[in-house]
């Protein structure tokens, strides 16, 4: 097969999509903003459920793009699409202008900025982190507070920026529960009398293999759950975080000392997919990610013909769906060429 | 701590505050529990800025405490703010300036009210216009009067005669804020800093010297939060948050609280008279009370204003600790007098003295 095809972003869905596309005989461009490729996976360190090194998917994606068909261009961010009767001019902030038959975007996501929810102090008080900034901790190899002293009391806020009106966020970000579960066993073998306190909404544990996990941490790692939200967080005179939360199941206000609190930052679409969208005039969902033409039948395609998407740009995924999603793309390209539609 | 983490905060939440040019009211307690604050604040804005300051003596109270008190309805309280608006309009005035926490809760409130249900305006238009023919137009700004004061905080600075800072140890003096739910509370937008991390009497504190203390149960209510003073029966609770806030800021050794809203003060002044004679628990240091003063006393004091001119005397919680650390100058024998020597009745009971 033939054709020229530009991926925009090399986090997992673009580079597995990269991968199947170059094998497939097409010509491929792939951008990406960050000086280097993998996207959020490289931040990670285990990845649930099966707490598999997160090294070993980016070596994955690094073969899947290691292919003579595959140009890679790294630092590099997309200005402008042009769509010119099928024909693609996909404009990059050096200047260039690259041409294209068809497009994947694969932007990904952003993190939702933690600041945002103010009453929780995250970068303010010196001990609320975010569950990106403890996979950073565990790569290290130590759980530390601010003043390097071992933590023995830590809680993690579960939902931070998803299924919240307040910073306008309707969706579920569908990851964080479980990488909750997932940091607060690390957490027990980091510091073994250490006290764990996951506060949620709902423990949405939907995926393969989750609900099991949520199951070990309780009986194996004594994880305590508490079903409310986390109100206001502030810090005494002795430097510990005082939190209050709304135990839920027990119907009253709870006030809790601790040594360090994790934020479950959700996810949002990314900065760079927003500007290509306006750019482009591709439809944003209520979700404010890309909205695909079909939710069933047409996941992959976007509102302008011979545009794909790839990935967490059109909704939260985990990496099995990333991937599975970048596949399914990579079909609905190939019947795209191969109709010669354009 | 990183101060940084809330400069960013309060970057985000620098509301606009008019220069000059302002419609004053007034609120419906200030003058009785504090008659010098509002005083101070017209004396400075007229007289020391020069501004502009137009107060209608047909102003009426805003209602609020009876709005939440649940005896005015919401209807009322709408065109009795409206009526505000329209002498502001027949005045000849854009920018509003509001006394009162609660009445700037209000405000924001019913003007919020109005952008999200045009229905709500246009009856509230026809309303004001059956009852009294008026007509009216929204505020172009609306600060608070604190707003005012932080707008002109360097100002006062620069005028200062009294910093806030111990004279005996040189240390920045512990002052407690106390922005008042209804500032910012329910639209972050309308406080200078936002509602998590305010800064409009931060703001104060730090260009007059002193040091803001962060204590746990800093954003709690102070004690008033209308129903659990206003029925009788629920004043256990008013009395319990008041504790709450004050056993929290007690470690922090607090030289003074700053408040913005009249009822805080007056809760945070006078149950710690009450704590005081219930079992002799007192929440500053070395045995005493903590003063509350109001940010009008706070910058009158800054500016070297005699402390009896501007009524911190009628708290029940006394300024002398705190004009002693600070190192100001006052007459004991004058306190209770009037402008012209005449001796007034001296109330009984008052703490710190």
């Amino acid at each position: 097969m033939e054709g020229r095809i530009v991926i925009v972003g090399a986090g997992t869905a673009g580079m597995e999509a990269a991968g199947q596309l170059a094998r497939s005989g097409f010509l491929v461009t792939l951008i990406e903003k960050e000086t280097t490729t993998g996207g959020h996976v490289k931040n990670w360190y285990h990845l649930f459920p099966d707490r598999r090194d997160s090294s070993e998917v980016i070596s994955y994606l690094d073969a899947r793009i290691n292919h003579e068909n595959i140009t890679l261009l790294t630092g590099k961010t997309v200005d402008r699409i042009e769509n010119n009767h099928g024909s693609f001019l996909v404009s990059t902030n050096d200047g260039s202008d690259i041409k294209a038959d068809a497009i994947v975007l694969s932007t990904g996501f952003d993190l939702f900025r933690s600041e945002r929810k103010e009453e929780y102090g995250y970068g303010i008080y010196d001990n609320v982190i975010t569950s990106a900034d403890l996979e950073k901790m565990f790569r290290k190899g130590e759980i530390k507070k601010h003043n390097e002293e071992t933590p023995e009391k830590i809680g993690i806020v579960h939902c931070v920026g998803s299924r919240d009106e307040k910073v306008g966020n309707l969706y579920c970000s569908k990851l964080c529960c479980v990488t909750a579960v997932k940091q607060a066993m690390e957490i027990k073998e980091y510091i073994s009398n250490a006290k764990v306190f996951c506060f949620y909404m709902d423990m949405r544990m939907g995926g393969a293999h989750y609900e099991e996990l949520y199951r070990e941490s309780q009986e194996k790692y004594g994880i305590n759950y508490i079903r409310g939200k986390v109100s206001e967080v502030s810090e005494n005179i002795n430097n510990k975080l005082v939190i209050k939360v709304e135990d839920t199941l027990a119907g009253r206000p709870l006030k809790m000392e601790l040594d360090m609190l994790v934020l479950m930052a959700g996810m949002e679409m990314s900065d760079g997919a927003e500007n290509i969208a306006e750019s482009a005039g591709l439809t944003i969902g209520e979700n404010h990610f890309f909205s695909p033409v079909d939710n069933h039948f047409g996941s992959n395609k976007g509102n302008m013909e011979g545009i794909f998407y790839a990935g967490t740009c059109t909704a939260p995924m985990n990496i099995t769906e990333t991937i599975s999603h970048a596949r399914s793309s990579v079909l609905e390209v190939i019947g795209y060429m191969n109709k010669d539609v354009r | 701590m990183k101060t940084e983490g809330k400069k960013k905060i309060w970057s985000e939440y620098q509301k606009e505050i008019a220069d000059d040019h302002f419609f004053y009211v007034r609120s419906c307690i200030r003058q009785s529990f504090f008659p010098g604050s509002e005083q101070f604040f017209l004396h400075f804005m007229r007289n020391v800025l020069e501004k502009d300051v137009y107060e209608n003596p047909s102003h009426t109270t805003c209602t609020g405490i009876g709005y939440h008190g649940d005896i005015v309805p919401l209807s009322t309280i709408m065109t009795v703010v409206a009526r505000h608006f329209a002498l502001m309009k027949e005045a000849g005035y854009k920018n509003i300036a509001i006394s009162c926490v609660t009445s700037f809760g209000i405000y924001t409130e019913i003007i919020e009210t109005w952008k999200h249900y045009p229905e709500e305006l246009k009856k509230t238009r026809e309303y004001l216009f059956k009852a009294t023919g008026r007509e009216f137009d929204i505020p172009e700004n609306m600060a608070h009067t604190s707003d005012i004061i932080y707008k002109f905080r360097n100002e006062i600075a620069a005028k200062a005669k009294n910093l806030l800072v111990n004279k005996k140890t040189g240390e920045p003096l512990n002052v407690i804020e106390h922005i008042g739910c209804h500032y910012s509370k329910m639209f972050p937008k309308y406080g200078v800093g936002g509602a998590e991390f305010p800064n409009v009497l931060g703001g104060m504190i730090e260009a007059w010297g002193g040091r803001v203390v962060d204590y746990p149960e800093r954003r709690h209510c102070c004690g008033f939060g209308f129903r659990q003073y206003l029925v009788q029966a629920n004043r256990g609770y008013s009395l319990s948050n008041s504790v709450k806030k004050f056993n929290s800021m007690k470690p922090y050794k607090p030289d003074l609280i700053l408040t913005n809203c009249p009822g805080c003060n007056m809760f945070m002044d006078k149950w710690q008279y009450t704590m005081k004679e219930m079992d002799g628990t007192v929440y500053g240091d070395n045995g005493e009370s903590i003063p509350v003063l109001t940010y009008e006393e706070l910058a009158g004091l800054v500016m070297g204003y005699n402390p009896w001119d501007l009524g911190v005397q009628y708290h029940m919680v006394q300024s002398e600790p705190l004009l002693r650390k600070i190192g100001i100058d006052y007459e004991p024998d004058n306190k209770f007098k009037t402008k012209d020597g005449r001796q007034m009745p001296v109330p009984k009971n008052l703490i710190n003295v």
